[in-house]
C-alpha cells in the first residue's frame, strides 16, 4: 500500500499534518532527485524508504537513483566514508580512477534534470560535476566530518564547495565551508517495523522467544558490537546497579560474522559477563527491526553508553516509546535527551548506575520521564519532521 | 446570533523554521560576547526565541541558549543566571535586545580577573533561522470561532502570531492581542488587556495556548448585562 501522510495525521503533534499539506502547497510539482550510493539499508535507506513516498503523496515530482558503480566504486566509497569520519586510510590511486569513472558514467548517462538533486553521503559527492546550470544542488551529509583525515578531506572538498548548499545532522558534524550550511536531525518513521505499536502478547512472544524473561526490571542497551559502544562499562555499570535492585540486562543489535572486529568484540564482552545468567548477548541478523521493537519497548531504562556516536536514533526510538534514556555525552545523543526531564546524561560508569538505581528505585519519575521523552520525540524526531525541513530546504532553495 | 462578532476575521497562519549553521563558534566568553556582537539578528532571534519551537515543556535550564551553554558549558553560574533572567519579550526589536546581553556578558566580563571559557561540552555554535509561513486557510469570525480554532491548531500559529509577529515584524501587542482589542477586530479592550497580561518567558507554546483559552472561556462565559 502506498504511504500517505494522511496515516500519521494521529502520530504526529496535532495540527502538524495539516500544517504539512499546507505548507506543501508551495512545493507542488518540483522536481527532486535524491542520489545515493545504492538502495541497502542503513540511516539514509531507512530514511529514504519513507521519505519519498510521503514527498510524492504532497505532489512533488520525486526521484531516487543510485549510482552505477564497480565493486572498485563501492570500495573506494566505504574508505573516502571512513577517511572523512577521522579515520587514518590509504586509499590507492586505482581505487581513486575507480570513483572518478563511475561518477562520470553515471553522470553522463543518469537523468540529472531536476529543480533540486540532493546527493547522499561521499560516495555520491563528484556529480556536481556533470549538474545541469538550472538545477540547485545540496550535499546530504549523515556523517561526522569534524576531523576528517585531511587526504580524504582535500579529495572531497573540491566538490563540496560547487554545491549550493550543505545538510549536516549536528553543527559539531560540519566543517568550516562557504556554502550555506543547513541542520536537519534525521529522524524514525513511528509506523516502521521498528516503531510501530506492539501488542502486548506479540512483545512476550518475542522475549520468550530470545529467552530473556521479564519478571525483573531490563536494562538495554541496542547497539552494534563495537568498541566505541562501551558494552563492558554498560557491564560494569550493571553489576553496580545490581548490588542494590534485581534486575536484567539486555545488550542488543545487528552483528555480522563476517566483522572479524564485531566478533571479537562479542567474545570479550562474553568473558565479561561471565556466567551470570541475567545479562543476555543478542547479536542479531540485521532484519530484525521487530524484534529490537520488543526489546525498547518490555526494556524499563534504556543506556547508551557511546563513547563515540553519531546522532544515535536508537536513542529517538527509544524516547518514542516511552522509555527514560540514560546516554553518555557524545554526538546527538547529548542533543536527544534532556536532562532531569527525558534521562540523564552521564560521563561514566558510576554516573550511568547512579542515575539508573535512582530511576529504578522511583519507578513514577521513571514513567514521567517516559511519557516526556515520547513527546519530545514526536515533536522533534519523527519523520513527519523531517519532512517539515525537506519541505523547506525546497522552498528556501527555489527562492534563493 | 453570535455574541462577539468581529469586523474583520482573524487569519491564521502557521510557520516553518529551517535552521541554518552560520560556522562561527564560541570557545569562551569573550568569543560569545563578540559572536554576538557581529552574527546577524536572526541568529539573536533564534538563539532567544526558537527554544519556543524545540521544547514542549518547561526548559531545564534557562529560556534562550546563551544562557543554557554558559551554565552546562562554561559552568559560570553567575552569569548564566544573569542572561537567564533576560526576558526577549521585553525589548522592542532584537537589537535591542542584542545589546542587553552583550552589556550583561560585558559588565560580567570585567569584574572578571580571566576569562572562563568552555569547561565540558562542545563550542557555542551560532545558528540563524528561515522561518516559512504557512496560510491554514483557516479563520475566525468571531470570539468564539477564534477560540475553538485556537485550541486545535499547530503550535507553530501561536510562535507566529506571538513571537514573529512582536519581533520581527514590528507588531508588538502580538496579532491576536491587536486583533481582540482593535476596532476593526473584535473591539474588545478589556480582553485584550487580560490576555496581554499573560507573560510568555517560563511558559511554553502549549503553555501559552492553555493560559489564553482560559482567559477566553471565562470571558465568553461572563454574564452579559442587559
Amino acid at each position: 500500500m502506498p504511504i500517505s501522510l494522511h496515516a500519521y495525521r494521529d502520530i504526529a503533534a496535532p495540527g502538524r499534518v495539516e500544517l504539512l499539506y499546507r505548507l506543501s502547497r508551495q512545493t507542488t510539482g518540483k522536481r527532486i532527485l535524491h542520489i545515493t550510493a545504492d538502495r541497502a539499508g542503513g540511516e539514509i535507506g531507512e530514511i529514504l524508504h519513507t521519505l519519498v513516498p510521503l514527498l510524492i503523496d504532497l505532489g512533488l515530482d520525486v526521484r531516487w537513483e543510485t549510482m552505477k558503480g564497480s565493486p572498485s566504486f563501492h570500495e573506494a566509497g566505504r574508505i573516502l566514508r571512513n577517511g572523512v569520519q577521522g579515520e587514518d586510510v590509504r586509499i590507492s590511486d586505482a581505487l581513486l580512477d575507480g570513483y572518478r569513472e563511475a561518477v562520470q558514467q553515471t553522470g553522463r548517462t543518469l537523468d540529472l534534470t531536476a529543480d533540486i538533486v540532493v546527493t547522499h553521503d561521499p560516495h555520491t559527492l563528484g556529480l556536481i560535476d556533470y549538474a545541469p546550470t538550472d538545477s540547485r544542488w545540496i550535499w546530504r551529509c549523515y556523517l561526522d566530518v569534524s576531523r576528517p583525515q585531511r587526504k580524504t578531506w582535500n579529495f572531497l572538498r573540491p566538490y563540496i564547495v560547487k554545491y549550493d548548499g550543505a545538510v549536516f545532522s549536528l553543527p559539531q558534524f560540519a566543517q568550516p565551508l562557504p556554502v550555506p550550511q543547513f541542520l536537519i536531525y534525521p529522524s524514525i518513521d513511528p509506523l516502521s517495523e521498528k516503531n510501530r505499536e506492539l501488542e502486548p502478547e506479540e512483545i512476550d512472544r518475542i522475549l520468550e522467544k530470545l529467552h530473556i524473561g521479564r519478571e525483573k526490571p531490563i536494562l538495554l542497551q541496542v547497539s552494534r558490537f563495537t568498541r566505541s559502544k562501551d558494552l563492558r562499562g554498560v557491564i560494569e555499570a550493571y553489576r553496580l546497579i545490581k548490588t542494590q535492585y534485581d534486575c536484567r540486562l539486555v545488550l542488543a543489535g545487528s552483528a555480522s560474522p563476517d566483522e572479524p572486529d564485531e566478533q571479537a568484540v562479542l567474545t570479550d564482552i562474553r568473558e565479561a559477563a561471565g556466567k551470570d545468567e541475567d545479562i543476555h548477548i543478542v547479536p542479531l541478523p540485521p532484519e530484525s527491526s521487530v524484534e529490537i521493537n520488543a526489546l525498547q519497548r518490555a526494556a524499563t531504562i534504556v543506556v547508551q553508553k557511546s563513547k563515540r556516536e553519531g546522532f544515535g536514533l536508537s536513542v529517538a526510538e527509544a524516547m518514542w516509546k516511552g522509555k527514560p534514556v540514560i546516554g553518555s555525552e557524545t554526538g546527538g545523543i547529548t542533543l536527544q535527551i534532556m536532562y532531569g526531564q527525558t534521562g540523564y546524561t552521564a560521563n561514566t560508569v558510576e554516573g550511568t548506575a547512579f542515575y539508573a538505581r535512582y530511576l529504578l528505585n522511583n519507578p513514577a519519575i521513571a514513567q514521567e520521564m517516559g511519557r516526556r521523552a515520547r513527546e519530545r520525540a514526536r515533536q522533534n524526531f519523527l519523520i513527519t519532521r523531517h519532512l517539515e525541513d525537506y519541505l523547506s530546504l525546497i522552498i528556501l532553495m527555489g527562492r534563493a | 446570533m453570535n455574541p462577539h462578532p468581529s469586523l474583520t476575521p482573524f487569519q491564521f497562519v502557521g510557520c516553518v523554521e529551517l535552521r541554518e549553521m552560520l560556522g562561527r563558534k564560541a570557545a569562551d566568553l569573550q568569543q560569545l560576547m563578540e559572536g554576538i556582537e557581529e552574527v546577524p539578528a536572526d541568529s539573536i532571534y533564534y538563539h532567544t526565541h526558537s527554544y519556543f519551537l524545540r521544547y514542549e515543556y518547561g526548559p531545564t535550564l534557562f529560556p534562550n541558549d546563551f544562557a543554557t551553554w554558559v551554565a552546562v558549558s562554561v559552568r559560570d553560574r553567575v552569569l548564566s543566571e544573569r542572561l537567564g533572567l533576560i526576558d526577549p519579550f521585553e525589548f522592542r526589536d532584537v537589537e535591542a535586545l542584542r545589546a542587553q546581553i552583550v552589556s550583561t556578558i560585558d559588565d560580567h566580563l570585567q569584574s572578571l580577573w580571566n576569562v572562563p571559557r568552555v569547561m565540558h561540552g562542545d563550542p557555542f555554535e551560532f545558528v540563524s533561522s528561515h522561518i516559512i509561513e504557512v496560510d491554514l486557510e483557516l479563520s475566525a469570525k468571531s470570539l468564539e470561532e477564534f477560540r475553538d480554532h485556537l485550541a486545535t491548531v499547530d503550535r507553530s500559529v501561536l510562535f507566529n502570531h506571538i513571537c514573529e509577529a512582536k519581533i520581527r515584524k514590528g507588531r508588538h501587542s502580538g496579532d491576536f492581542i491587536l486583533w481582540i482589542g482593535s476596532e476593526s477586530g473584535l473591539n474588545l479592550p478589556d480582553l485584550a488587556a487580560q490576555v496581554a497580561a499573560i507573560q510568555p518567558m517560563g511558559l511554553t507554546l502549549e503553555g501559552i495556548r492553555a493560559r489564553t483559552l482560559e482567559v477566553l472561556d471565562r470571558y465568553i462565559a461572563r454574564p452579559i448585562l442587559a
